[in-house]
C-alpha cells in the first residue's frame, strides 16, 4: 500500500504536523501582537517612573512645603528657591484666559454646525476646523507674537511685549476646533425624536437647541470642556514663545510670566548637567503638571458618568 | 389665564425667530473668525517671508547673517525624524489596533490597555519629552540623536494611529472573517489578507495626521535636547572619510523645523522675523498638506465603499 501513497495527498501524519505547526505559528503572532498593544502600557509605566524617580531624588534636597508654599522660583540662583505656585499661576491664568475664548466660541460653532447650518456649510466647516486643529503650536507662537500682540499693543500702549493675555487668545484659538467638534459630534448623537418633540409644542430652534439638545448632551460637552483644560495646561510653544520665560507670581494676564510648561522649555535650551539639581526641577514640574492634567481627567470621567444619559 | 389674541401670538413668534436669527450670525460670525484666522496667518507669513522664498533658502545651513540663512538642516533633519517615527510608529499602532479589535479577549488586561491608551492621549507632549529625557537619552544611551527624537513622536502619536486603525477595522463587517474563516483560514490568514487591506484606507489617514501632529511637535524634541544652531547634514550612508555606515545617520545630532522656527522667533533681530515667517510657512505647506490628504482619503472612503 505504501508505494501506491504517489497520489499527492498528504499523510495523516503530515496532515497533524502541520496543524500543529500553524497553531504555533499563530499563538506566536498573537503574542507578539499583545506585545506591541502593551508598548502603550509600558510609556505609562516609563513616564511615572522617570517622573518619580527623578522627583524623589528633588524632594530629597527641597521640602514639599517649600514646594507648594514658597513664592519665589529661583532653582538656577545661588539663593535657590523652588515655589512651584509662581509657575502654576502662570498657567492658571494663561489657562483661564484661553478657556474664557474658546469655551464659548466653541459651543456656539457646535450649536451652530449641529442644530442650525445645512449640509453643504457642514461639509466645508467641518474640514477647515480640522486644518484649524492641525496648525502646529510654533506657528500659533509666532502669531500670538509677531502678530497678536502689536494688535494688543495698539489699542492698550501699556500692554509689554510679552504677556499672558497674548498668548491665552491664541491658544483659546487653538482650542476651539476642539470643542467645536467633540460637542457637535455629541449633540448629533441626540436622537431626532427629541427636536421633534420639542418643534411640536412650538419651539424655536435655538429654544430646542438650548433646553433640549444642550441638556441631553451635556455629558459630551463637559468632556469637550476637559479635554480643552488639558490642552491649555499642557501647551508649551505658544508660551515659551510669546509669554516671556520669566518667573513672575501673577494673577494679571497682562503680564509676562513663565508656566510649567515654558519653565521645562527654558531649561532644555540651556545645558544643565544630568543629575543637578536644576535637572531635576523639570522632573518635578513635568510631575505637578501631569498630576494638574490627571485630576482634570478623572473630573471630566466621574462628570461623563453622572451625568449620561442614554437613549 | 386670559387668551393671547393673534397680534401678542404673532409677536411671541417674531420675538422667537429673531432670536434664531441673531443666533445665526452669531454662528457664523464665529465660524468666519476661525476661517479668517487662518487665512490671516498664511497671509502674513507669506507677505512677511516672500523675499526668502529662494532656491538657497532651502539649500543653504543656518547662519549668524539672517539673509544667508536657510534651513536645509531643519528639513533634512524633520524628514529623517519623520522616517524613523513613521517606521516605529505605524507597525507598533497598527498590531496594537489589530490585537485590540481582533484577538483581545473581554478581560482585565484589555480594559487596562484601553483605558491607558485613552489616558496617553491627553498626557502633555512636554511629558513625552521627560519621558525620552530620562529613558531614551540617558538610560539607553542614545543621546540627543534622531533616533531619541523618532522615538519619542513615534510613542506620542501612537495613540492616534491604535484609535484610527481600530475605528477601520471596526467598520467591516463580521461576513467578512466568517467567510474568511467558513473556507479554513486561521485568524492570522484572516487578520493578513481580509481585515488589513480592507481597512488600509483608514489607517493610512490616521498615519498621516499622527505624522502631520508630529512634524510640527517641538516641545518635546526641545525637552530631549536638540540642537538650534547645527550647520552639517547627518552623515549619508557610504560617504565621507571615513565612510559612515548605512545607520550612522540615526544616532547624528540634528534639527527639525519647529526648533528652527522658534529659534527665528526668539531672537530679538526683527531680520530673523522674515525667516521664521518663510520657515513657518513651509512648515505650515507641509502640515496642512498632509492634512489635506488625509479628509480628502477619508471622504472618498466614505463614498467608495458599501459592503
Amino acid at each position: 500500500m505504501s508505494a501506491n501513497n504517489t497520489s499527492g495527498l498528504p499523510q495523516v501524519s503530515d496532515r497533524l504536523a502541520f496543524n500543529a505547526m500553524r497553531n504555533w505559528k499563530e499563538k506566536l503572532i498573537e503574542a507578539i501582537l499583545l506585545g506591541a498593544a502593551a508598548v502603550s502600557v509600558m510609556t505609562t509605566l516609563g513616564i511615572v517612573y522617570v517622573l518619580v524617580s527623578e522627583s524623589i531624588q528633588f524632594f530629597s534636597h527641597v521640602s514639599i512645603v517649600d514646594f507648594l508654599t514658597d513664592t519665589q522660583w529661583t532653582p538656577l540662583f545661588d539663593d535657590a528657591h523652588f515655589g512651584i505656585m509662581v509657575l502654576i499661576s502662570g498657567t492658571l491664568v494663561s489657562s483661564a484666559v484661553a478657556l474664557l475664548v474658546a469655551i464659548p466660541m466653541g459651543t456656539v460653532i457646535a450649536i451652530y454646525l449641529s442644530e442650525f447650518a445645512n449640509g453643504k456649510v457642514r461639509e466645508v466647516a467641518k474640514p477647515v476646523l480640522e486644518l484649524l486643529g492641525g496648525i502646529p503650536t510654533i506657528v500659533f507662537g509666532y502669531f500670538a507674537l509677531l502678530v497678536v500682540t502689536p494688535i494688543l499693543q495698539f489699542f492698550f500702549p501699556s500692554l509689554p511685549g510679552f504677556s499672558l493675555l497674548s498668548a491665552g487668545l491664541v491658544m483659546g484659538i487653538m482650542i476651539v476646533p476642539y470643542i467645536a467638534s467633540l460637542s457637535e459630534d455629541a449633540m448629533r448623537a441626540v436622537p431626532m425624536s427629541m427636536r421633534e418633540g420639542a418643534y411640536a409644542m412650538g419651539s424655536t430652534k435655538l429654544y430646542t437647541a438650548i433646553h433640549v439638545v444642550v441638556p441631553a448632551a451635556i455629558s459630551g460637552l463637559a468632556a469637550s470642556y476637559i479635554l480643552a483644560i488639558s490642552r491649555a495646561v499642557g501647551e508649551t510653544m505658544i508660551l515659551a514663545v510669546a509669554a516671556g520665560m520669566q518667573p513672575n507670581l501673577t494673577w494679571n494676564p497682562a503680564e509676562p510670566a513663565a508656566t510649567i510648561t515654558s519653565y521645562i522649555v527654558q531649561v532644555a535650551l540651556g545645558d544643565l548637567p544630568h543629575g543637578s539639581i536644576g535637572y531635576q526641577t523639570i522632573f518635578a514640574a513635568g510631575l505637578m503638571l501631569l498630576l494638574i492634567t490627571l485630576v482634570f481627567n478623572i473630573l471630566g470621567q466621574w462628570l461623563r458618568a453622572k451625568y449620561r444619559e442614554t437613549y | 389665564m386670559k387668551p393671547l389674541t393673534t397680534e401678542q401670538i404673532r409677536a411671541v413668534i417674531a420675538r422667537g425667530k429673531l432670536k434664531d436669527n441673531i443666533f445665526k450670525v452669531l454662528g457664523i460670525f464665529c465660524l468666519s473668525l476661525a476661517m479668517v484666522i487662518i487665512v490671516a496667518l498664511i497671509a502674513d507669513m507669506v507677505i512677511k517671508g516672500s523675499e526668502r522664498f529662494t532656491i538657497d533658502f532651502f539649500l543653504n545651513f543656518a547662519s549668524r547673517h539672517a539673509s544667508k540663512a536657510g534651513i536645509l538642516s531643519a528639513w533634512v533633519g524633520s524628514l529623517l525624524v519623520m522616517f524613523v517615527t513613521a517606521l516605529a510608529a505605524v507597525p507598533l499602532g497598527v498590531a496594537a489596533g489589530l490585537y485590540l479589535e481582533e484577538y483581545a479577549k473581554r478581560n482585565w488586561i484589555t480594559n487596562i490597555i484601553e483605558i491607558n491608551i485613552s489616558n496617553l492621549a491627553a498626557v502633555p507632549s512636554i511629558v513625552y519629552g521627560l519621558l525620552a529625557l530620562g529613558i531614551f537619552v540617558y538610560q539607553f544611551g542614545f543621546g540627543q540623536s534622531i533616533l531619541s527624537a523618532g522615538l519619542t513622536l513615534a510613542l506620542l502619536i501612537l495613540p492616534i494611529i491604535i484609535v484610527s486603525t481600530r475605528e477601520a477595522i471596526r467598520a467591516i463587517p463580521a461576513m467578512i472573517r466568517e467567510g474568511s474563516m467558513a473556507v479554513g483560514a486561521t485568524r492570522w490568514q484572516t487578520c493578513r489578507y481580509h481585515i488589513i487591506p480592507y481597512a488600509m484606507p483608514g489607517i493610512l489617514t490616521g498615519v498621516i495626521i499622527g505624522l502631520a501632529r508630529a512634524i510640527g511637535e517641538t516641545a518635546p524634541i526641545i525637552t530631549i535636547g536638540a540642537l538650534t544652531f547645527i550647520a552639517f547634514l547627518p552623515p549619508a550612508p557610504f560617504s565621507g572619510e571615513p565612510a559612515a555606515g548605512l545607520f550612522d545617520w540615526v544616532m547624528a545630532p540634528f534639527t527639525v523645523m519647529p526648533i528652527q522656527i522658534f529659534n527665528w522667533t526668539s531672537r530679538p533681530d526683527p531680520a530673523f522675523e522674515i525667516n521664521a515667517a518663510a520657515a513657518g510657512f513651509v512648515l505650515m505647506a507641509m502640515v496642512l498638506s498632509m492634512n489635506a490628504v488625509a479628509i480628502y482619503l477619508r471622504y472618498k472612503m466614505r463614498k467608495n465603499i458599501k459592503w
